[in-house]
C-alpha cells in the first residue's frame, strides 16, 4: 500500500477542499485508491472540467513536487524520458587533450551531459513526486505504449550509465480528452474515473471557493446560465474554468446580477467561438434566465 | 496480492462476491478481466468500507475504463448489491505489508499480442508476426483500371450474369496500393529531416573529433491496415461482391487487409479471402455466412466488431471502408454510439452507400443520418467508375 496521510476518503475530500478543489465522492475515492494501491489515476472529461487541477492539487497537498509530461503529436523517448545533451558533447570533446582518452570518454557520457526530461525525473524523485501525464490523446499509440514500460516498471536503462529505477513509484495522474480512444492495455493498469460537469450546487460552491468576491447571487445566477449554455448545441461546452472567469468578469465589472445587456457585453469569457456567440446571442434571455 | 487480503461471512471463500460481482459485469459485456477484478477486491481492502457508494465508486474507478460503459455498470451493480444486501454483511480485512518494505507493483498480464519496444527513439505497438513494409514515401491507394466505359458505368445490380464476370475480372486487376503512416521510429538516411547528432558524433571520431560529416535520420514508414466491413443484406448484396473483390485486390497488393461481412451478425472473411482465389472465396464465404441477405443491424455488429477486434490493432490507424445502405434495423443510437467509436480508433472512416449513386439521394434514413458525424468521407459505390474513385479518395 502506499503511503497516503488520509485515512479516508472523507479526510481526503475535506483536504481538497482546503486547497479549494471540490471533488465530489467518486474523484475523491479515486485519487485516495490511486494514492493507496500505486495506481495511476486516468482522468477523462470534457475539456475545462479540471483534469489536469487534481495533479496540481495533489502536488500541494501532498507537498510533493509537480513532474508534469505535456504530451504532443509526436512526442518521442528523448523528449519525455532523457537525451544526451549534444553540442555540450560536441565542446568539451573539442577542449579536451588527447591523453587519458578513456577517462574523458566515460566523462562525456556523465550526469553533466545528461538533459533530463518529465518522465526521467519522475522515476528519479520517485514517491517525492507528483507525475502529471497531460493530454496523452494527443500523443501516438506508440508513445502510449513506451508510457506503458516505463509506468509498469517505474526504472529505466539508459546504456552510457546504467539503471535507474524509483524505490517507491511516484502518484500518476494520466488525463485525456478523449479525441481519440487510449490502448486498453494502459487502461488496465490505471483507476479510471470520468469527471462530469458538476451539478448546479457544487458549481455554485465552486465559483465562491474560487472567486471569494463574486457575491453569493452573482455565483448562482452564473451557474445556473453557464448549466444552461451546456444544454444548448454548442460546438464548444463552456468548463468550469470558463465559468469562474465569467463570474470574475462580470464582478470586475461592478454587477450584482446576471441580466442580458452585461452578459451580452462579458458572454466572450464563456462563450468562446463565433458560431457559438451568434447562437447564444439570439437566445440570450432564455441563458440569463429574465426570459 | 500479497498486501492485501478481503474476506466475507459468506463461507464460500474471501473473494466471492466480488468476482461474482466481475463475472457478472463480465456477462453484461464489460470487459473485465482477473485482473481488474483483483484490483477492485484490493480497493475494497484499501477503503475499509464497504456502504453503498464505497462500494459502487470502488468497483467503477478499478473496473470501467470508458464512460460509455457506465450506464451497463450502473445496471449490473444495483442488481449485485441487491442480491448482496440479501446474503447479509460483506466484511472485508485489510492486513498492510510492514512499512519501509518494497513493494512489488502489480501490473497484471502482458496481452500476449503486444510487443513493446523501447529503443533510444521511441517505441510502438506491434502486432504479432507483422512485417516492416520497405515503403519510404508517402504513398496512397491508386487505381488504375482500363476498363469499357459501358460496364464501368453500369450499376452493379443491373449486370448481367456475363457482364458480372468481366467487371469482378476488371476490379481484380485494379492495381492497388494501401496508403502508408509514418511511425515514430527513425532510421539512418541520407536526406533525412531530423539531425542524428549520435553518428554525426561517431563519424567525427575518424576526422579528429570534427564533425565534418552529417548524418541524417528519417522516419520509417508502414502501410496503414486496410479495413473492409461489407452489408450483405437484401439489397447490397450485388455491391458487397464488387467491394470484395475489390478486397481482394487491395490484399494483392498490401499485407494488412481485414475484410468483415455483416448483415444481422459480423463475420470475418479475411482467412478465406486470402487463401483462395477470389471466385472460390466467394463461393466459400457463402457457405459459411450464415445470414447472406438477412437483415441489417449495422450497430450490433460494429459493436462486436470494435469489442473484438479493436484489441489487435486490426481497426488502431486503419482505414476503414464501410459499405451500406444505412437502413439500420437495430437502434440508430448504439449505431451513433459505435460509429464515434470507430471514428475514435481508425484513421479514416469511409461511409460507401450505393444510395449515393441517385442523384435524388440525402442521407435522411434514420440509420444513416446517426452515423454521418463520424464519417470522413461518404462516396457512392454503385459501378466500376466510382470504386475507382473511392480508390482516389483513399489516397488523397
Amino acid at each position: 500500500m502506499g503511503e497516503t496521510p488520509y485515512g479516508s476518503v472523507d479526510e481526503l475530500q475535506a483536504a481538497l477542499g482546503t486547497q479549494s478543489y471540490l471533488a465530489d465522492r467518486g474523484l475523491a475515492t479515486s485519487i485516495h485508491l490511486s494514492l493507496s494501491l500505486d495506481k495511476p489515476l486516468l482522468l477523462e472529461g470534457e475539456a475545462g472540467v479540471g483534469k489536469t487541477e487534481v495533479a496540481k492539487v495533489l502536488s500541494s497537498l501532498l507537498g510533493r513536487r509537480l513532474i508534469r509530461l505535456q504530451c504532443y503529436e509526436g512526442i518521442d523517448a528523448s523528449q519525455a524520458l532523457y537525451e544526451w545533451n549534444y553540442s555540450r558533447q560536441l565542446i568539451a570533446v573539442r577542449a579536451m587533450d588527447a591523453t587519458d582518452a578513456e577517462t574523458h570518454v566515460q566523462d562525456l557520457f556523465g550526469p553533466d551531459f545528461l538533459v533530463e526530461r518529465p518522465l526521467l525525473a519522475a522515476i528519479r524523485e520517485g514517491s517525492g513526486a507528483v507525475l502529471l501525464v497531460d493530454e496523452l490523446d494527443r500523443a501516438d499509440d506508440e508513445f502510449e505504449a513506451f508510457l506503458l514500460e516505463v509506468l509498469s516498471e517505474f526504472a529505466v536503462t539508459i546504456p552510457e550509465i546504467g539503471r535507474v529505477a524509483a524505490e517507491t513509484p511516484p502518484a500518476v495522474v494520466v488525463t485525456s480528452n478523449r479525441t481519440r480512444e487510449l490502448h486498453d492495455a494502459l487502461k488496465r493498469r490505471c483507476l479510471y474515473h470520468w469527471i462530469d460537469h458538476p451539478d448546479l450546487e457544487r458549481e455554485i460552491q465552486i465559483v465562491k471557493v474560487r472567486a471569494p468576491h463574486v457575491s453569493d447571487a452573482l455565483a448562482r445566477d452564473v451557474a445556473a446560465a453557464v448549466l444552461r449554455l451546456r444544454e444548448m448545441d454548442l460546438a464548444k461546452l463552456p468548463g468550469v474554468a470558463e465559468t469562474i472567469d465569467w463570474a470574475n468578469a462580470l464582478a470586475f465589472l461592478g454587477a450584482e446580477r446576471l441580466d442580458t445587456s452585461i452578459a451580452a457585453d462579458t458572454l466572450g469569457a464563456v462563450v468562446k467561438d463565433h458560431e457559438d456567440q451568434q447562437l447564444v446571442s439570439a437566445r440570450l434571455a432564455d441563458v440569463v434566465g429574465d426570459g | 496480492m500479497a498486501d492485501g487480503t478481503v474476506s466475507s461471512q459468506s463461507g464460500e471463500g474471501p473473494l466471492a462476491p466480488l468476482v461474482a460481482f466481475g463475472r457478472k459485469l463480465r456477462d453484461a459485456g464489460l470487459p473485465v478481466g482477473t485482473g481488474r477484478i483483483l484490483t477492485f477486491a484490493r480497493a475494497i481492502a484499501a477503503l475499509g468500507l464497504t456502504d453503498r457508494e464505497s462500494l459502487y465508486w470502488a468497483g467503477r474507478t478499478t473496473m470501467i475504463g470508458r464512460k460509455e460503459d457506465f450506464a451497463a455498470y450502473d445496471e449490473a451493480f444495483a442488481d449485485w448489491y441487491r442480491a448482496l444486501a440479501t446474503q447479509g454483511e460483506l466484511r472485508v480485512e485489510l492486513n498492510l505489508p510492514t512499512p519501509g518494505s518494497k513493494r512489488q507493483v502489480d501490473w497484471g498480464e502482458m496481452p500476449d499480442d503486444l510487443e513493446v519496444t523501447v529503443s533510444g527513439v521511441a517505441a510502438q505497438w506491434r502486432s504479432a508476426g507483422e512485417d516492416e513494409p520497405e515503403d519510404d514515401e508517402e504513398t496512397s491507394i491508386r487505381i488504375v483500371a482500363s476498363a469499357v466505359e459501358v460496364l464501368r458505368e453500369k450499376s452493379f445490380p443491373d449486370l448481367t450474369e456475363d457482364e458480372r464476370a468481366r467487371v469482378a475480372a476488371m476490379i481484380r486487376r485494379l492495381a492497388v496500393t494501401v496508403p502508408v503512416e509514418r511511425t515514430r521510429r527513425t532510421k539512418p538516411a541520407s536526406k533525412g529531416s531530423s539531425f542524428d547528432i549520435r553518428r554525426t558524433l561517431r563519424r567525427s571520431l575518424r576526422t579528429q573529433g570534427e564533425p565534418f560529416e552529417r548524418a541524417m535520420r528519417a522516419r520509417k514508414s508502414r502501410t496503414r491496415p486496410l479495413v473492409l466491413i461489407l452489408d450483405i443484406s437484401g439489397s447490397m448484396a450485388p455491391y458487397a461482391r464488387a467491394l470484395m473483390q475489390f478486397g481482394y485486390a487491395a490484399m494483392a497488393a498490401g499485407r494488412r487487409v481485414e475484410v468483415f461481412v455483416f448483415g444481422t451478425r459480423l463475420t470475418r472473411v479475411t482467412r478465406t479471402l486470402r487463401t483462395k482465389d477470389p471466385d472460390r472465396a466467394m463461393h466459400e464465404i457463402g457457405k459459411q455466412v450464415a445470414d447472406w441477405e438477412g437483415g441489417t443491424r449495422i450497430g450490433e455488429s460494429l459493436k462486436t466488431l470494435l469489442d473484438g477486434w479493436s484489441q489487435r490493432a486490426a481497426l488502431r490507424g486503419a482505414v476503414v471502408v464501410l459499405c451500406s445502405d444505412g437502413l439500420e434495423r437495430g437502434d440508430p443510437e448504439l449505431l451513433r454510439a459505435q460509429m464515434a467509436r470507430l471514428r475514435r480508433l481508425a484513421h479514416r472512416v469511409v461511409w460507401v452507400n450505393p444510395l449515393k449513386g441517385s442523384p435524388r439521394y440525402e442521407p435522411l434514413a434514420r440509420g444513416m443520418a446517426a452515423a454521418m458525424p463520424s464519417v470522413d468521407e461518404f462516396l457512392s459505390g454503385h459501378n466500376l467508375e466510382s470504386l475507382e474513385h473511392l480508390g482516389r479518395v483513399l489516397g488523397g
